[in-house]
């Protein structure tokens, strides 16, 4: 017996758009595909990836991503919304196994926001792109009537060609591939959450904003040919992502929970909060799915990059009609790790 | 983790599990209820039931808060927002129980209510301290673990004289459901639940000590082990409910002993009584009118009282007729016996109350367990390239 997994349509008619439409989890799937896929259908949108891979004329294939960047609070420990903006789509463009070359920035600001703050985040994101060696080439501002933002969101979108050779996509995954992450989880959304109005709390934490396409080429020369799925576990975390692309390849996926890295902060963070680190959100990690052949190489390799030193397998690939994410707890027992419902909110006890 | 991760021993666990296998009778069943929603959780997110003896069958009791929260009570805070303009105020996981005309707190939110998720009930003295212009309450549910804080937010805005705060009072009491339960047609005359024991709530514990449950554990002979929320907690739970049983006992036992005593936080109990007297009936979602179940404010309060301040009434509201949350609710079905469980009725998508806290049984079981109805291949099949 196959279950969608989501059953019921969306409600077009009386339905509005609600935070849960937003946090990357089924939700956010269920909005894309029968609203956003449905209405613009080709066979890029298609692909389901986090970046579109399309051919061009004079030959070979470029990438094409873009991503809102909307964070509260604006500035936290580890990264700001300008950085964030610069890394997280350079990542998308990079987990399609391209090497990123441009990007593109375009700004709602709110009336009344702190020139000075937007003149930090600016900074940061020119910080951000000069060390990754992406330039912004163009963009857009816009500026909305005072209530009608939350001081600034900044869109980027990005550019890369994919080298000859190289096919990496969400659909690629299959049975008996190995499953590598490139660190801790969770790190970003504790970070994020630290910060929060009504809810500071103190934690050394920093997000683990970063670019990750210097790893991603690393890896790739490596074990030429032995990655298939690259993805940036962000919005709805490390489950999310797994399930994504378990829909995607049709496959399903057997975790060991205790090959999981978190970091004990983050766990007692999590644990005090009542969240669950796998759905926390990062921004400067990776899940990788490799041939069992190569996993060693590229393992090695994730371990020798500074971004990647705690990399680590954390599963395996399986046949699976269901499409189930299942995990050994460290405890010892088993269970589904499903996709986010909604946003993940804190427990009332 | 210090302090966590010493409860969350597989090799421990495995110990436990042996002495469970060890120590039950040839062919004989254990039904044990767990009440909290706090124990639902664990026992689903660790994999619990699959670990311990077959013969030993857990039944997830009312005791997620957000569950047993009746429709009605949720209209009321969805039309202060819609109706009354007001700031509404409430934990995370009130956001999404369903409510009326398709509505929830956090449809209602998209639609222009001004409905806020707090962490605690002083946070929502705050905003009410920032909106001095409007009207700000606080929807105050769960069980006693969460009233003390309820009762300070109280005395707190009296002390500073706070015009626009009050508070809707939901809050509910843990003896009494389990009362109801015992006395409830489906275990007392038919039987149809067999139920050999209780594990108890630890957190409400802390606040109201174990001995409200020596009463029914006496009157009853159904023997409960308080018990704490990491899954050894819950093991060993099970092992003290066993030995119970095997030796014929029906005492209130502690395994939560690093936290709970007999007669609780005393100063908390205080402060609650001064603000709260009991209700003489409540609803809850899945059990009905349950009689002495609940709380609500005293009149020396009742300028915090939002049910008076926006003179309030309460209107039944029934649950969907497909739904099973309240046989469930009730221990008696499983959430897999609801013909909408996993079809119409997803966390996405909650129809009953059962979905929508993952403290909720059918929400624990959707999200943690439901691999065990569907056969799924775990191994992985032979490498290809």
């Amino acid at each position: 017996m196959t279950r969608k997994n989501y059953v019921r349509p969306l409600d077009i008619k009386h339905g509005r758009v609600d935070m849960g439409h937003g946090a990357g989890g089924r939700a956010a799937a269920q909005l894309i595909e029968e609203l956003f896929v449905s209405a613009l259908d080709n066979p890029y949108l298609r692909q389901g990836d986090d970046g579109a891979s399309f051919p061009i004329p004079a030959g070979g294939r470029m990438v094409m991503a873009t991503d809102g960047h909307v964070v509260s609070p604006l500035f936290f420990p580890g990264g700001d919304l300008g950085a964030l903006s610069v890394h997280g789509t350079i990542n998308d463009v990079a987990m399609m196994g391209a090497t990123p070359l441009y990007l593109a920035a375009n700004f709602i600001l709110e009336e009344g926001f702190a020139l000075a703050d937007l003149k930090r985040i600016v900074d940061s994101m020119a910080k951000a792109s000069r060390e990754a060696g992406v330039p912004v080439i163009t963009g857009d501002t816009k500026v909305v009537e005072r209530g009608k933002g939350d001081g600034v969101f900044i869109g980027t979108t990005g550019v890369g060609v994919v080298p000859l050779g190289v096919d990496i996509s969400g659909r690629n995954a299959r049975a008996g591939d190995v499953i590598l992450l490139s660190g801790t989880i969770g790190d970003h959304g504790v970070a994020v959450l630290s910060q929060r109005e009504s809810l500071e709390f103190e934690t050394t934490i920093e997000s683990d904003s970063a670019a990750l396409h210097t790893l991603v080429a690393t890896m790739l020369a490596a074990a030429p040919g032995g990655v298939r799925v690259l993805r940036d576990p962000t919005r709805g975390g490390l489950a999310t992502t797994l399930n994504e692309i378990t829909a995607q390849s049709g496959v399903g996926m057997q975790l060991e929970e205790a090959s999981i890295p978190v970091r004990a902060q983050v766990d007692a963070a999590c644990e005090l909060l009542g969240l669950d680190p796998l759905y926390v959100a990062n921004e400067g990690k990776l899940i990788a799915i490799c041939s069992p052949d190569s996993a060693p190489a590229v393992l090695a390799a994730m371990q020798q990059h500074p971004l990647g030193a705690q990399a680590a397998i954390i599963g395996t690939v399986t046949e699976d009609e269901h499409h189930f994410v299942q995990m050994n707890t460290r405890f010892g027992g088993r269970r589904v790790v499903d996709w986010l419902s909604g946003e993940q909110l804190p427990r009332i006890c | 983790m210090k302090y966590i991760d010493e409860f969350r021993d597989g090799a421990t666990a495995q110990k436990i599990a042996d002495r469970i296998a060890a120590e039950v009778q040839p062919g004989k069943r254990y039904s044990f209820m767990e009440f909290c929603g706090g124990h639902t959780h664990a026992i689903s997110r660790y994999g619990i039931s699959g670990m311990v003896s077959e013969q030993v069958n857990m039944v997830h009791g009312p005791g997620c808060p957000v569950c047993v929260l009746p429709i009605g009570r949720i209209d009321l805070a969805i039309r202060l927002a819609l109706e009354s303009g007001v700031i509404v105020c409430t934990y995370g996981d009130t956001m999404r129980v369903p409510a009326s005309d398709g509505l929830s707190l956090i449809k209602a939110k998209a639609r222009g209510g001004d409905i806020r998720m707090v962490y605690s009930a002083t946070d929502a003295l705050t905003i009410a301290q920032q909106n001095p212009e409007r009207e700000v309450v606080f929807f105050a549910i769960g069980f006693e673990t969460t009233t003390p804080p309820t009762a300070l937010a109280i005395l707190e805005a009296q002390r500073m004289e706070l015009q626009n705060f009050s508070v809707l009072c939901s809050h509910v009491l843990t003896p009494s459901a389990i009362t109801h339960i015992l006395e409830s047609p489906e275990v007392r005359q038919y039987g149809t639940v067999p139920l050999d024991g209780f594990i108890g709530p630890a957190h409400v514990s802390i606040v109201i000590g174990s001995r409200p449950y020596e009463g029914f554990a006496r009157d009853y002979r159904k023997p409960v082990v308080i018990a704490g929320f990491e899954p050894l907690d819950v093991m060993q739970a099970i092992l003290m409910l066993v030995r119970q049983v095997n030796s014929g006992r029906h005492e209130v036992e502690n395994e939560f002993t690093r936290a709970v005593t007999r007669d609780g936080n005393l100063q908390a109990q205080a402060m609650v009584s001064k603000v709260f007297e009991l209700r003489t009936s409540f609803e809850w979602r899945g059990l009905g009118e349950v009689p002495y179940s609940a709380l609500k404010i005293r009149p020396a309060y009742a300028t915090f009282d939002a049910e008076r301040r926006f003179d309030l009434t309460y209107k039944p509201v029934p649950d969907n007729k497909a739904c099973e949350c309240g046989a469930i609710l009730r221990g008696v079905k499983k959430p897999t016996d609801c013909k909408i469980f996993g079809t119409v009725c997803t966390p996405e998508n909650p129809v009953g109350s059962c979905m929508v806290s993952n403290e909720g049984a059918c929400a624990a079981h959707y999200a943690y367990g439901r691999f065990k109805d569907i056969a799924v291949v775990v191994q992985p099949a032979t490498a290809a390239n």
